[in-house]
């Protein structure tokens, strides 16, 4: 009964987004009030019957029932309740749900906080987030639904994939959609705007908390992926450029490029038709993201989608939305003209540096993971595009980009004082080489990855600690000043300091890492690098849907004690799939990470140990991004804005 | 959602990769081994190197490397042996020969035409002129009076 009520809510929310998605259209372009006005209960109304539908389906997880095609498929009756919640998710249809879910979620939010928007713009901008909706439901209603029920119920269901049981993957793909579809509000901005043919400071403005938001999430669900393959494959990698992976990677610099451009539009007026295209390209990216992951194209053997029917469906969406949207702004671009001047020096054209950079890395990464199938459909070879390509491809733009990160910070807008904005850099320079060149004759070998990373980190570290000290001012009460600087400016220097903390952490887990593979005899001692590791015991238990191998491991270093690790492997019996819990001794300089392997004919067992260096500041460096982000998204502009606007509009009745 | 997906495939049997028994006794061999297996694909497996899978077919295909190694090859002797049997997909890395060259060259060439549009953008910015501002129209200057006034 919930079933079908979820279902039936499903349809009715169809029905609540066509209509959002024409009426206040035609209002806005006629200038009728009355259905302007009917975007915003609609958007809510919509996004209830989304929920209530989610809801329903989520119900169906937790209680089991096996009616359900999806339920039997993804879930069984053992496993954990906060699995069978996150279950709902973890599987083609519902996270499809999700999906709209989301994009419901932000129509409504901007229904609700769009308030200080002018009417028009704001019947448009929900009129196109409504039309997002009607796309993905109609795909969802018609090729993947999640209410289908079994004709004959099973006894039980084929399990979770147990990879998706664990915590850091339960709360990933949630994330990860908060970012990807959040980019549609951007687009939705861009496309109401386009219609509009008016984008001024205030547009940027408004358009930039929900791409900051998007650019959290997004942040956020890559870090939560990215930590959990390093703990749970068992081999600590954090990054593969999959096509999968790259799908969140490509809006992610999208919308880091986005989020900038719009300060630009929102200060000088300036950028406003590149800015405009970047919101478009940005959720285009995150349709491309949806179309590689469902279709199978990329990727010929996959969980989610071996259906065509699904891609082309997809293709289609995105071939609509991508194709309406660049026509309109190859009509309007020439409506939008500069206001701003700016000379070559100047905060405006560092922005325009770190736009380039970000956009050419994405483009590297869209080529690199497109490239196997335009190859295969043009030159007729069939190659691979791996990590080493990548690796040298995109890494150079990102060494660009932590150059010229400080200096850009520096600037001040409109004209610059080139030497003046550099001076205060010099020092920061110089130590920065300094403790490159320490590292580089500190370490064994030649590479070159470690000390470059280690002078950049130190350099954009330096950087935000300066503009910070500059932006204090002089003389007395520095202190209070600094903790009252705007939102904004300790969002921008938190966020620079994590991107800093990242580029140390990825150069010390490239250029540092090391790895011993052997056989392990129960309590006999051996050594890997400078630790003594003996392995204690191996002993099998029961886990609540699984059977586990669990070892125990003391490590010493010189004589002292220094921890027990306990690696462990599952054994899923119902979907037959083992997985790898490593143990991992965490210090800011390395993780000691060991994996536990097969028992070995002639006795003991292989066990693998890797050293892997400042692996802790990756995430460190994520979450700090992520926090600079939040700042920059509480700063007082974005609500004082809302205040100014509105008083003007109380004084009419008192005329 | 992304990259559990991708997971699902990478990981057939997520244990071990290389094992004990195939690490040749030579070190220096074995690192370069190692080095060479990072960059060849394992076929059955999604984008997933032979150094990190435990598909068996990568185990043979670590071995055979090894044994290419053994036997004197140098590192493209023994890669080129692999690619002659096994074809162009199981290198990671793409050869940069024939229309290759535009994947390897998107990303300059695309940062020179990016960057020569931004710098003619940023040109044309620094030598407009700013653009007057718009007169008051007798309504606002009057409102504006009575603001003043008050």
């Amino acid at each position: 009964m919930i079933t079908e009520l979820g279902h039936f809510a499903l349809l009715l929310a169809f029905g609540v987004a066509l209509v959002q998605m024409i009426v206040p259209m035609i209002g806005a372009a006629k200038g009728w009030p009355g259905w302007m006005a009917v975007a915003e209960p609609a958007a809510m109304v919509q996004f209830v019957l989304i929920a209530a539908s989610f809801g329903a389906l989520t119900w169906a997880f937790v209680t089991s029932d096996f009616s359900l095609a999806v339920v039997v498929s993804n879930s069984h009756s053992l496993k954990p309740l906060i699995y069978k919640i996150s279950g709902t998710w973890g599987n083609h249809e519902g996270s499809m749900l999700l999906w709209v879910l989301i994009v419901a979620l932000f129509g409504a939010m901007a229904a609700w906080f769009g308030g200080q928007l002018p009417a028009t713009l704001r019947a448009r901008v929900l009129a196109v987030q409504a039309s997002i909706g009607v796309a993905f439901l109609a795909f969802i209603l018609l090729t993947s639904n999640p209410f289908s029920r079994m004709e004959v119920p099973p006894f039980d269901g084929q399990d979770l994939n147990p990879l998706l049981q664990d915590p850091g993957l339960a709360f990933h793909p949630p994330f990860l959609y908060l970012g990807y579809v959040g980019l549609s509000m951007a687009f939705s901005f861009a496309v109401a705007a386009l219609i509009e043919g008016r984008v001024d400071a205030a547009w940027g403005r408004w358009v930039r908390p929900w791409t900051l938001a998007a650019w959290i999430f997004l942040t956020i669900g890559i870090g939560l992926g990215s930590w959990w393959a390093y703990y749970e494959l068992g081999w600590g990698g954090f990054w593969f450029w999959d096509p999968v992976e790259n799908a969140s990677f490509m809006p992610w610099l999208l919308a880091g490029a986005l989020l900038h451009s719009a300060i630009v539009v929102e200060k000088r007026e300036a950028l406003k038709s590149w800015t405009i295209l970047l919101a478009i390209l940005a959720f285009g990216f995150s349709l491309i993201g949806t179309f590689i992951v469902r279709s199978g194209l990329l990727t010929s053997v996959h969980a989610f989608a071996n259906d065509p029917e699904r891609g082309i469906f997809i293709l289609g969406i995105m071939a609509f939305f991508m194709g309406g949207a660049l026509v309109l702004f190859t009509i309007r671009a020439g409506a939008m003209e500069a206001k701003g001047v700016f000379s070559l020096a100047s905060r405006e054209s560092a922005l325009v540096v770190n736009n380039l950079l970000l956009a050419v890395a994405c483009f590297v990464v869209f080529v690199g993971t497109m490239w196997p199938l335009l190859a295969e459909l043009f030159f007729d070879r069939k190659l691979s595009v791996g990590p080493p390509f990548f690796d040298k491809a995109f890494t150079p733009f990102m060494v660009l980009l932590g150059l010229a990160l400080p200096i850009g910070s520096a600037m001040p807008w409109k004209r610059a004082n080139m030497r003046r904005a550099i001076y205060p850099l010099r020092y920061a320079f110089l130590v920065a080489v300094a403790i490159g060149g320490l590292v580089w004759s500190m370490q064994t070998g030649r590479s070159l990855i470690g000390p470059v990373g280690m002078f950049l980190g130190a350099w954009i570290l330096m950087g935000v600690v300066i503009d910070l000290a500059q932006r204090t001012g002089r003389g007395p009460n520095r202190l209070r000043r600094l903790f009252r600087l705007p939102g904004a400016d300790w969002g921008k220097a938190v966020a620079h300091a994590g991107l800093g903390i990242t580029f140390i952490g990825v150069a010390g887990i490239y250029a540092w890492t090391v790895d011993d593979i052997r056989v392990a005899q129960i309590n006999v001692p051996f050594e890997v690098f400078d630790y003594d590791m003996t392995l204690r015991s191996v002993t099998k238990s029961n886990g609540p849907n699984y059977v586990a191998t669990t070892a125990v491991i003391d490590v010493s270093q010189g004589g002292a004690f220094l921890a027990t690790l306990s690696p462990e492997k599952r054994f899923y019996p119902v979907a037959q799939m083992p997985t790898t819990e490593a143990a991992i001794h965490q210090t800011a300089k390395r993780d000691l990470y060991v994996v536990i392997g097969d028992e070995q004919e002639g006795g003991g067992w292989a066990v693998r140990t890797y050293i892997k260096a400042m692996t802790t500041w990756i995430w460190i460096g994520t979450g700090l991004m992520a926090l600079g982000g939040i700042f920059s998204l509480f700063d007082r502009r974005f609500r004082v804005a809302v205040g100014t606007r509105k008083t003007p509009v109380k004084g009419v009745p008192a005329e | 959602m992304k990259r559990l997906v991708l997971i699902l495939m990478l990981l057939a049997s997520p244990v071990t990769a290389v094992e004990p028994d195939e690490i040749l006794s030579d070190p220096v061999l074995e690192q370069r081994a190692r080095e060479l297996s990072k960059g060849l694909r394992c076929l059955v497996c999604r984008n997933e190197s032979i150094d990190e899978s435990n598909a068996s077919l990568a185990k043979d295909l670590r071995i055979l490397l090894r044994e290419r190694l053994v036997a004197g090859d140098s590192d493209a002797q023994a890669v080129d042996f692999i690619v002659a049997r096994f074809g162009e997909y199981v290198l990671l890395n793409p050869r940069s020969g024939g229309m290759n060259w535009l994947l390897w060259g998107a990303g300059p060439l695309m940062l020179m035409l990016a960057g020569t549009t931004g710098a003619f953008y940023v040109r044309s910015r620094s030598r407009a002129k700013a653009p007057q501002d718009e007169e008051l129209s007798a309504d606002e200057a009057q409102k504006l009076r009575d603001i003043l006034n008050n």
